[in-house]
């Protein structure tokens, strides 16, 4: 074999090494089988769920969890066990679009800033900073009481705009360091214009970092979509979504805990696995 | 007597993907007591891992697999945890390449040096004391004031000698050093390197040192071993070896390096085909049978032993007697077109300027600098760091607008910033960068970073533009397979060769090579200098070379520009740069080259570091380090720049005769 096609499937071997490591990985596979769950969950809905998650109410509330309902009932007798199922739905929906929407702006920002630098990196810079020293979930109630409209889709634009600057500070620091490189000069040297060179030659350099970046954020994106729905902003009944459900009981949390904790667990278990899925990726592409 | 350091059929392995991949093969080698040894072999022979081993410091994936290491008689495999780290501490000392990663940027230097005594359990006080005692006699001026400083506050010659006081803060029985000395300038290079071998001499410390510079190693060592694929390949007395050797591959290595004042119309350099087995290979036969031209049947099937071929010199070679007859991989002739200096010049430079503004102080980098270079001419740039070599380069090409003075291209004014520059006056003049990772998007296949200069650059778009790229690919020896290829997935070689093609992709005018070769181990250097040639005898190309390795710049230059503190100090025909008389800058320069003859030159010391170009030195900036200074002429008043003799410019108040008569 000649050293050029040795070199190459080197090479080929480090990508299915990176993939192997991924799916060895025993917290990479709890992470991605939680997930799996909860998207299956999410794409059947109703046709899985023992109970019309909505529509079947039960004379018999806050019923203890039995055989009948594994996780008992709620103020209004429907099931908590078909709630907490049919509840990832709009969460699945909601978070990653504003984590999709939060990617592409602060990559894109990330690129300019990071590329320009001069008085364009300064100006946005300092506004990225501004918009960093408030608290996300007070931009956020601000910024949908302002837009007046409560639906779920107002809340993934305002969550994909607070993500911009964070991602966009990220992707910027690569860009810093890539632009250094001197590729770049080469690709100045023929005269390629400065959009080509951010979006054909940079970008693809610094895409690993938004891959990590945007599964970092996907986590905190369902903890703020879940926050904001927890008081009243997000989310709107008669969703079955978790937090909604915990939003709806909470007062009710002793001595009938079940209404509360069980939608509680399922978010914490959503985030968990994002999250482990996250490092997984991210480790791999550290080595 | 015992030895400082012996290996015994050591074996050493690293773990890659779960698989154990040998990089030292049944090394055996013994650095006797007071005496310096030299490893030499191209990158990924297993020179650092010998090094590791040592103290049996190998990375978390690697082992010894086999044989024995012994430190004074001391079997350092067999030590505890706590045994191995007292020998670490005590009996053996290491310098690495990069003096600025070695020391800790937090910590002042007097601290970090007498941290070395304090480890030995030297109480604080007189540890400070000694700190400075070593500082002194690692011929540091001032101790005093460096012990209050940082590391980022030193220079690289500085911080090297630091480390070396560190090093022999313990007064080590092993000294192991690691390509101390790559990344220095020549001249602080031969400054760190009389230290060396003038500690050595005075202490009587064993050294290990570790080298891919064949003529640092001939200044250095007494005994020599060459490394090719974790097999020590010969062994010998250092002048035997290098003049006779025994082994093809010391050979080629020997005949890769333009060296003895050849130039590229005298040959093509030799090169040694192929490349390096991958790491841990199985290699039944000779490790060196895939590139050697004497291979027959026997080396593919047998290993040959080390066998005595003179006084305490072995090689690892069945047809030894045959070595010196190795037949070249390349033919020695190529038709170099004669330069025609009647001819209107390519790119001329006229007075250029450039002030950097750094927190608030003006750096003069460039100062009044003029020149021409024509079309088929190699114009060789030296000098040391700082002294403004890239900084011209970046000025012709538009990357950095001068201060003043003009870049003509055909006679024409080009604008100072390549922005404004038109597409033709970008494509003639392009950049062959040092990095050669750094110089190719990673993201992209060799295909597509083509593709994409032969249509920015030529036009060319579709099947022309194919045409030509197999062309390009052609010219620069790149097999097509390549082409798929991203620039992870080659070597240095081969990713400094698309380099080339990609700067040639628009038939250019000048290229622009910022130390291309440095990056590479000799035999690719020497293949990447006969490519440049080549292109340059086929095309009529015009190159700027900028080097540090100055037998690099004679071998292919046709002039050679003298840069000192961004001022011009010398400018003429390169056989009368090299042979002198020179200006007292070039001579010092010159002066510092270890080379592998060993016929030692008389060192010309320079005296301190090359001063700030924020406040340069009144009168010939280089009065302050002149070893040749004529008194207040000198301070006050800055020679011109003259003709002294047909096309031979000098910026010095000695007359030519009088420096004729000096350095005969």
């Amino acid at each position: 074999m000649s050293v050029a096609a040795a070199a190459g499937s080197e090479a080929r071997s480090a990508r299915r090494e990176r993939l192997h490591l991924l799916r060895r990985s025993p917290s990479v596979l709890i992470g991605a089988g939680v997930l799996a769950f909860w998207v299956a969950c999410a794409i059947l809905g109703n046709h899985i769920t023992p109970y019309d998650p909505i529509y079947h109410q039960s004379p018999d509330v806050f019923a203890h969890p039995s055989t009948a309902h594994w996780f008992g009932t709620d103020r209004l007798g429907r099931d908590v066990f078909s709630r907490v199922l049919a509840g990832s739905r709009d969460i699945l929906l909601v978070a990653p679009a504003a984590t999709l929407l939060g990617t592409v702006l602060g990559t894109a920002l990330g690129l300019i800033t990071g590329y320009m630098r001069g008085i364009v990196d300064d100006v946005i810079s300092r506004l990225i900073d501004a918009v960093l020293a408030l608290p996300l979930i007070i931009i956020a109630v601000t910024a949908i009481a302002a837009l007046g409209t409560r639906s779920e889709w107002a809340v993934a634009v305002v969550i994909g705009l607070v993500f911009t600057p964070i991602i966009a500070r990220t992707v910027r620091a690569a860009v810093l360091a890539e632009r250094e490189q001197d590729y770049i000069q080469a690709a100045q040297l023929r005269g390629e214009k400065t959009p080509y060179i951010m979006f054909a030659e940079v970008l693809p350099n610094v895409m690993p970092i938004v891959l990590v970046e945007a599964t970092v954020r996907l986590g905190y994106a369902i903890f703020a979509v879940a926050s904001l729905t927890f008081i009243g902003f997000g989310i709107q009944v008669p969703s079955p979504d978790w937090a909604v459900q915990i939003f709806d009981n909470y007062t009710y949390v002793d001595p009938d805990w079940w209404t509360v904790l069980f939608p509680a667990a399922a978010i914490a278990s959503l985030v968990v696995a994002v999250n482990l899925v996250s490092d997984g990726i991210q480790q791999a592409y550290e080595r | 007597m015992s030895a400082a350091l012996e290996f015994d059929a050591l074996d050493v392995a690293y773990t890659v993907r779960g698989k154990d991949r040998r990089v030292l093969r049944g090394l055996s080698l013994s650095v006797e007591e007071g005496k310096t040894f030299g490893l030499v072999g191209e990158s990924g022979c297993g020179k650092s891992t010998a090094a590791l081993a040592a103290v049996n410091y190998l990375p978390r994936n690697g082992k010894v697999t086999g044989g024995e290491i012994r430190v004074a008689g001391k079997d350092v495999l067999g030590l505890s945890w706590s045994e191995l780290r007292r020998l670490r501490a005590d009996k053996v000392a290491m310098v690495y390449q990069n003096p600025g990663a070695a020391l800790n940027p937090s910590i002042k230097i007097g601290a970090q040096v007498a941290e070395a005594f304090t480890v030995r359990g030297v109480p604080r006080g007189e540890a400070n004391h000694l700190a400075l005692e070593a500082l002194a006699r690692v011929q540091i001026a001032d101790p005093g004031s460096v012990m209050g400083r940082y590391p980022f506050q030193l220079s690289g010659g500085m911080q090297q000698r630091v480390v070396i006081a560190m090093a022999l803060a313990k007064d080590p029985a092993l000294l192991i050093l690691d390509e101390p000395t790559t990344g220095l300038d020549a001249t602080v290079e031969a400054e760190v390197l009389d230290l060396v071998a003038q500690l050595q001499a005075e202490l009587q410390t064993s050294v290990l040192f570790i080298s891919h510079n064949l003529g640092v190693i001939a200044k250095m060592c007494d005994r020599v071993g060459v490394l090719y694929a974790g097999r020590l390949v010969e062994e010998g007395p250092v002048e035997t070896v290098l003049s006779d050797p025994r082994h093809p591959y010391t050979v080629g290595l020997l005949r890769c390096i333009p060296r003895g004042g050849v130039r590229k119309d005298h040959a093509r350099l030799d090169t040694i085909p192929g490349f390096l087995p991958s790491l841990g290979a199985e290699l039944p036969g000779c490790v060196f049978v895939d590139r050697c031209a004497l291979a027959d049947d026997r080396c593919r099937a047998e290993e040959p032993p080390l066998t005595a071929v003179g006084p305490g010199h072995e090689a690892r070679c069945w047809h030894h007697d045959q070595a010196h007859a190795l037949p070249r991989a390349e033919a020695p002739e190529l038709a170099i077109r004669p330069v025609d200096r009647k001819a209107a010049p390519v790119v001329r430079f006229d007075d250029l300027g450039k002030v950097f503004k750094q927190h608030g102080h003006e750096v003069h980098a460039l100062t009044g600098v003029s020149g021409e270079i024509w079309a088929g001419e190699t114009l060789g740039l030296v000098g040391e760091t700082g002294s403004g070599k890239t900084t011209l380069a970046r000025t012709l090409l538009g990357m950095v607008a001068p201060s003043s003075g003009l870049v003509e291209l055909d006679g024409t004014a080009l604008e100072p910033r390549f922005q404004q520059r038109s597409a033709d006056e970008l494509r003639a003049l392009q950049i062959v960068f040092q990095n050669p990772d750094s110089a190719l998007n990673r993201r992209h296949s060799v295909r597509r970073i083509l593709l994409r200069s032969l249509w920015k650059l030529a036009g060319l778009k579709g099947a022309p533009a194919d045409k030509r790229m197999l062309e390009l690919t052609e010219s620069v020896r790149l097999s097509e397979r390549t082409l798929t290829q991203k620039p992870s997935q080659l070597s240095g070689g081969l990713k400094q060769r698309v380099s080339i093609a990609r700067a040639f992709a628009g038939s250019p005018q000048l290229v622009v090579c910022d130390e291309p070769t440095s990056a590479l181990d000799v035999s690719v250097q020497a293949a990447i200098l006969n490519l440049l040639v080549e292109l340059q005898a086929d095309g009529g190309v015009s190159f700027l070379f900028i080097s540090h390795d100055l037998g690099v710049v004679r071998y292919i230059s046709d002039r050679i520009a003298v840069l000192y503190l961004g001022r011009l100090m010398e400018l003429g025909p390169a056989e009368v740069v090299f042979e002198g008389p020179h200006h007292p800058y070039t001579e010092a320069l010159l002066s510092a080259v270890p080379t592998v003859d060993g016929a030692e030159r008389e060192r010309i010391k320079l005296e301190g570091d090359i001063p700030s170009a924020a406040s340069p030195p009144s009168g010939c900036v280089f009065h302050t380090r002149c070893p040749r200074k004529l008194g207040a002429v000198c301070e006050e008043t800055e020679p011109p720049l003259r003709d002294v003799e047909d096309g031979h410019l000098m910026r010095c108040h000695i007359p030519i005769g009088e420096l004729r008569a000096l350095q005969a």
